[in-house]
């Protein structure tokens, strides 16, 4: 049968897409849409772009040659996410000189958990496996969205994340069963990232208040994505015999986990740009971008 | 320059569109579609296609009834309830 024509007309649009319809970039798109979707994938993009700078700055002080490699890997993962989101934004109608350029002067936003310092190898540690596990969540629930140019790469960036998790746990594993100082530092840089990793999902608005659910941009609220990140990972945490650092952490006997109220006024400051590193970090992407010109002129030319 | 890039699995499966890159030209666009989508052994092949050589169809003209041509264009529960009735009187 002919593919039904998407009729120019938002509220059909709506209907179409709640119903779990998905859309190409050449159909017809209600213009608070394709709005709706550049800030959306162009964050994602800024955060894998930002994301490997937190883990770049181990690459030269990893413990072994093997951690090394891997973590090069993952830094290449990364960029490569990064090029793969800026070509859909491109394509939605945002150049990615554009992307690049809003993201450097703060325009735009990256996640929340990419403006801390990573202080310790334990960091390292905790980011590839606890924050890459928050984001496959997330990204899992992106398989789904109504923009299916977006929702195909979905399908490459997750199937590297599972590395990322791996090889992260894999780093976690090695300093749990290793020395009593090794032990602590993992539970050091957990203790300092637990509060990011309870904001990385945002605040519990209802789903149907949430614009991007709206649009089935996303396909899930972000207390649904929390409650399945707590309850896959914490009690992966426990059985290493870490200490999550909440004591109100709890799970009911309905399934849901309580916990105390992350600081909403901190995941706010820094992704508006007042994080502990985000100043640095911007200062070092724009000098690259700045010194790394003459590559993109070669090899436009 | 854009191109769109489809990958295939394994033998056996069909090309399936993964993305696309933007290179300047074919050996560009063939070194890092590699490392884009192959340097983990995902792919056994990939077609590399300049988006603007791809000649899209999309608009499909429906002016004469073509259901004939589909399952939805034959209706036989009632006829086939009719000559099994009319079989079990012949054979009763």
């Amino acid at each position: 049968m002919a593919a039904a024509e998407i009729s120019r007309d938002e509220q059909a649009f709506l209907e179409y897409v709640q119903g779990g319809g998905q859309v190409e970039t050449t159909d017809w798109l209600p213009d608070d849409y394709r709005a709706k979707l550049v800030k959306f994938i162009e964050m994602h993009g800024n955060s894998e772009l930002m994301g490997v700078l937190p883990e770049r700055e181990w690459i030269l002080r990893a413990p072994t040659l093997q951690r090394k490699l891997a973590l090069t890997a993952k830094v290449q993962d990364e960029v490569g996410h990064a090029q793969l989101i800026y070509r859909v934004v491109e394509d939605l109608g945002k150049p990615r000189e554009q992307c690049l350029a809003d993201l450097i002067s703060g325009t735009s936003k990256f996640h929340n958990v990419f403006h801390y310092p990573t202080k310790t190898w334990g960091d390292v540690g905790v980011i590839a496996w606890l924050v890459d596990a928050a984001a496959i969540i997330s990204q899992k629930a992106l398989l789904k969205c109504s923009y299916a140019p977006y929702a195909r790469i979905m399908k490459k960036i997750c199937w590297e994340e599972s590395f990322h998790i791996l090889h992260g746990r894999d780093v976690i594993l090695a300093m749990v069963t290793g020395t009593p100082a090794q032990f602590e530092l993992v539970q050091e840089a957990l203790d300092r990232w637990w509060g990011p990793l309870m904001q990385f999902h945002g605040n519990p608005i209802p789903a149907d208040e949430d614009p991007m659910f709206t649009w089935r941009i996303k396909s899930q609220g972000n207390e649904e994505a929390r409650q399945q990140f707590l309850d896959g990972y914490v009690p992966q945490i426990l059985e290493l015999g870490l200490t999550v650092p909440d004591p109100k952490l709890r799970k009911r006997e309905d399934g849901v986990w309580e916990y105390t109220e992350p600081d909403w006024a901190e995941l706010k400051s820094v992704v508006t740009g007042h994080g502990p590193r985000t100043a640095d970090r911007l200062a070092f992407r724009a000098r690259y971008l700045e010194q790394e010109q003459w590559v993109r002129d070669a090899l436009a030319a | 320059m854009i191109w769109e890039i489809f990958r295939r699995d394994r033998a056996g499966q069909p090309f399936e569109h993964a993305g696309s890159i933007e290179a300047p030209d074919a050996e560009f666009a063939d070194a890092w579609a590699r490392e884009q989508y192959g340097r983990r052994g995902e792919s056994i092949a990939l077609w590399l296609v300049p988006r603007d050589a791809v000649h899209v169809v999309s608009d499909w003209a429906d002016e004469f009834d073509l259901k004939y041509r589909r399952v939805d264009g034959y209706s036989i529960k009632a006829r086939l309830k009719e000559a099994r009735e009319r079989a079990s009187v012949k054979s009763g």
